[in-house]
């Protein structure tokens, strides 16, 4: 904890890159995961799923 | 109630809670200085606004009871649950269905044949369809109107130039657009399925102008429309078997999707937004803890004046 908190949280400079590098990171994975989970549970049903029958 | 109360929740919630934190959440809270007007401001919205609410409900229960005509059975469609995607090739079957029967009278003027990409039809599918319509268009350079084939970005054909031609042509009935009918209509997919399906013989003492027919799920019972889905009425190209009950859902399913276009985004997004809401509500309850826990845990001493 003191390691994050005396590299990272510190300074306000440091702090405002691990807050917006930290932001990309946890939008990226809700993101995909819940386009994931979406697309699990209605497989067979979305237009990706069938599209390959008409191209 | 309070016997009920404690059945409830044990003893917990009606535990008195230690005098001196009653004082501290006291101390803490902004309606201490409120004068009584405000006080009594604050109550009579809150009583307004849960009166309106419960008579808008009771309206709602009153409305369900009144009426002569058949409320439509909610049907099991496989996007009715909160995180269920349209099927998307019920969708595709329902545009057959309304391209090859409903569009003989009902225009559908806010959808475009760009809207089908990516959804029931590849680009070129899109494009083949749209060629397959005619459309007015100019003027060209010599200020002359023409005909050309459809693009993509033309908008579905009406089969009436305008209402009155369409009241004229059905016996002074107007086929709705359908673009929205699924959310226009209440009982939404479920009453276009029990409307498509429920054509049946007039009962004894119901009686019927010329040009009208019996649908108990129509308000009123005399439609002017005359059943038109019938077993095998069209073929579906995927080979799906063509029954009735098939091409009512279909087109129910179709209709479904023009009224909420967005509804498979709607549906993923829901799922996105419990995910960061659960995140933020753990971190706002750490947060509470943490701020509190300083508050919760001190001691006030009274320590006299020495003389």
């Amino acid at each position: 904890m003191k390691v994050i908190y005396n590299t990272l949280f510190k300074r306000t400079s440091t702090y405002a890159v691990a807050i917006i590098a930290s932001a990309f990171f946890f939008e990226r994975a809700i993101d995909v995961t819940s386009v994931a989970i979406f697309e699990g549970i209605n497989k067979g049903k979305l237009w990706k799923d069938i599209k390959g029958k008409y191209e | 109630m309070a016997a009920t109360l404690r059945r409830f929740h044990g003893l917990r919630l009606l535990k008195s809670a230690p005098a001196l934190s009653l004082q501290q959440a006291k101390n803490l809270s902004s309606a201490g200085s409120w004068a009584s007007g405000n006080k009594k401001l604050i109550g009579a919205l809150g009583a307004i606004t849960g009166g309106v609410g419960a008579l808008i409900y009771a309206l709602e229960q009153s409305v369900q009871a009144s009426g002569g005509e058949v409320h439509s059975p909610a049907q099991p469609w496989s996007h009715r649950g909160l995180f269920d995607a349209l099927d998307h090739q019920s969708v595709r079957r329902g545009y057959e269905v309304y391209k090859q029967v409903c569009s003989a009278c009902h225009s559908m003027q806010y959808i475009a044949y760009r809207n089908l990409v990516g959804v029931t039809h590849t680009e070129a599918e899109a494009k083949a369809e749209a060629e397959q319509i005619t459309v007015k268009d100019g003027p060209d350079d010599t200020g002359n109107y023409y005909t050309r084939p459809g693009k993509l970005s033309d908008y579905f054909p009406s089969p009436y130039p305008n209402e009155e031609a369409a009241r004229a042509a059905n016996n002074g009935a107007y086929p709705p657009d359908l673009s929205y009918i699924v959310s226009a209509r209440k009982g939404g997919e479920d009453y276009i399925f029990s409307l498509l399906t429920g054509y049946h013989d007039a009962p004894a003492g119901v009686v019927l102008r010329e040009g009208q027919y019996f649908n108990p799920y129509f308000p009123g019972g005399a439609i002017s429309m005359a059943q038109v889905l019938y077993n095998e009425v069209i073929e579906y190209e995927d080979g799906t078997p063509p029954t009735q009950s098939q091409l009512a859902k279909d087109v129910a399913t179709f209709l479904k999707w023009t009224s909420e276009p967005e509804h498979d985004d709607r549906k993923q997004l829901l799922i996105k937004v419990i995910g960061i809401l659960g995140f933020l509500t753990v971190i706002s309850y750490y947060i509470k803890r943490h701020k509190w826990s300083s508050l919760k845990s001190r001691k006030i001493v009274f320590v006299p004046k020495e003389k």
